[in-house]
């Protein structure tokens, strides 16, 4: 692979994720030491950066669940070139959005205050702190603009090896079989 | 005239009476499906299958072949059209494959991997599906229907129980089991009905089974679907008649 003449900045993000990208992502294993001989970090959980500055790649792991959620979204599409939906959550919503044919409030009722083995007088969590739930849960591509989508429940991190590899190269990557899964 | 037409420059031999779709299945030329199946009569509206016949887009399962066809099929052009198609199927359903028995096995999954489907790109219905649980060995996730009306067409002409159909018109059409409580244990559906096996998709599910074979060595997982063409099978006259 040619190195480009300068290293790349990469944010990351997780919104209505698990982390599990993440993780797959940190499973490139030693091949993390390649990557960051090309490419070094800007907001993202291995650096603990809180906001994004302008970047060459953003990835987004997780839907949009909450208003939190848009407002960083927002962030990244405003600060990077390529914006990547990173796993099944990010690309179509994925488990949160299993909630979509549900009424919120009859959720959040339920999860605290109508289910079994909660303290006496348990009530919907309500704090100026914590970020609104938004109706339903979107991919992220209904909010902003996504210029590249790699799926997968978690990607394998081959795929994520091959995709950044691929991109860092100036190539479109192209997931072979084995790469590309929903699952 | 020799009954030879021409896919992609490739000839293809073909018999009288076969389609397009049959020809090019016999001689072992990919084409992505998911409402034909090669027991039962074609019915033309997954649309995945259609080619350009002499420069004119048609379904090739409904199409009969004839000497010097000129026809196009893996052109990028026409490639585009089926990837669009799967991602309208995609965002029509609720198909949220990391939870799906199906998962591997999956013809529209398959046919997304094959076709380089990487996003949904439209927005997402998230509809509202019912699942049937009722069956004592037999489940159903309408959540991820697609209309091919396999297991229709099954119950009806092989089975002979008409134990499914469509109901509704255009957004609104749905799969629907013929029992008056609409519940399907409330239908003489068997395990070993034709129908419990043709569904494409994740629909139509054995109870007790799941990932009796794991994630990773599924039919798909091992090849992908365009290098496993299904060679065709002639029709018996049983299931050519009209019902």
């Amino acid at each position: 692979m040619n190195a480009p003449n300068r290293k790349l900045r990469v944010a990351t993000t997780s919104l209505a994720g698990c982390f599990g990208c993440h993780m797959s992502f940190l499973d490139i294993d030693e091949r993390i030491l390649k990557l960051v001989e090309l490419v070094e970090f800007d907001r993202s959980p291995i650096t603990d950066i809180k906001h994004c500055g302008p970047c060459d790649l953003g990835l987004i792991e997780g839907g949009v669940c909450n208003a939190e959620n848009v407002h960083v979204l927002r962030e990244f599409r405003a600060n990077c070139k390529i914006l990547v939906a990173l796993g099944a959550c990010a690309v179509n919503g994925g488990l949160p959005a299993q909630r979509n044919h549900l009424d919120l409030r009859d959720i959040l009722e339920e999860v605290y205050e109508t289910e079994g083995g909660l303290a006496r007088g348990s009530k919907i969590p309500n704090d100026p702190e914590l970020p609104l739930p938004l109706d339903k849960v979107h991919p992220i591509h209904e909010v902003v603009k996504i210029d590249y989508y790699l799926p997968g429940c978690p990607p394998p991190a081959d795929a994520i090896w091959k995709f950044l590899t691929d991109l860092i190269a100036g190539r479109t990557p192209v997931m072979g079989h084995g790469l590309l899964h929903y699952d | 005239m020799s009954n030879v037409f021409t896919i992609d420059g490739q000839e293809i031999p073909f018999e009288p009476g076969q389609s397009v779709m049959q020809a090019a299945l016999t001689a072992g030329v990919f084409v992505p499906h998911l409402c034909y199946h090669p027991e039962f009569r074609p019915h033309g509206s997954c649309k995945l299958c259609t080619m350009k016949v002499n420069g004119r887009p048609a379904t090739s399962c409904t199409t009969p072949a004839a000497a010097g066809m000129e026809v196009e099929n893996n052109t990028t052009e026409i490639n585009d059209k089926r990837r669009m198609l799967i991602q309208m199927l995609l965002v029509e359903g609720n198909h949220f494959c990391p939870s799906c028995e199906k998962s591997g096995n999956c013809k529209l999954q398959a046919l997304g991997y094959a076709l380089g489907v990487m996003s949904p790109h439209f927005t997402e219905f998230f509809p509202d599906r019912p699942v049937d649980f009722s069956h004592p060995e037999m489940l159903l996730d309408f959540n991820r229907c697609i209309l091919c009306e396999l297991c229709i067409r099954a119950s009806a002409e092989v089975d002979k129980k008409n134990v499914f159909a469509l109901s509704g018109r255009g957004l609104k059409k749905h799969l629907i089991v013929n029992a008056e409580s609409g519940r399907l244990a409330d239908t003489d559906f068997a395990v070993t009905d034709k129908a419990a096996e043709v569904c494409p998709v994740g629909v139509i599910l054995r109870k007790r089974h799941g990932f009796a074979v794991p994630i990773g060595q599924r039919t798909y997982d091992l090849k992908p679907i365009n290098e496993q063409v299904e060679r065709f099978k002639p029709v018996t006259p049983a299931t050519k008649e009209k019902v």
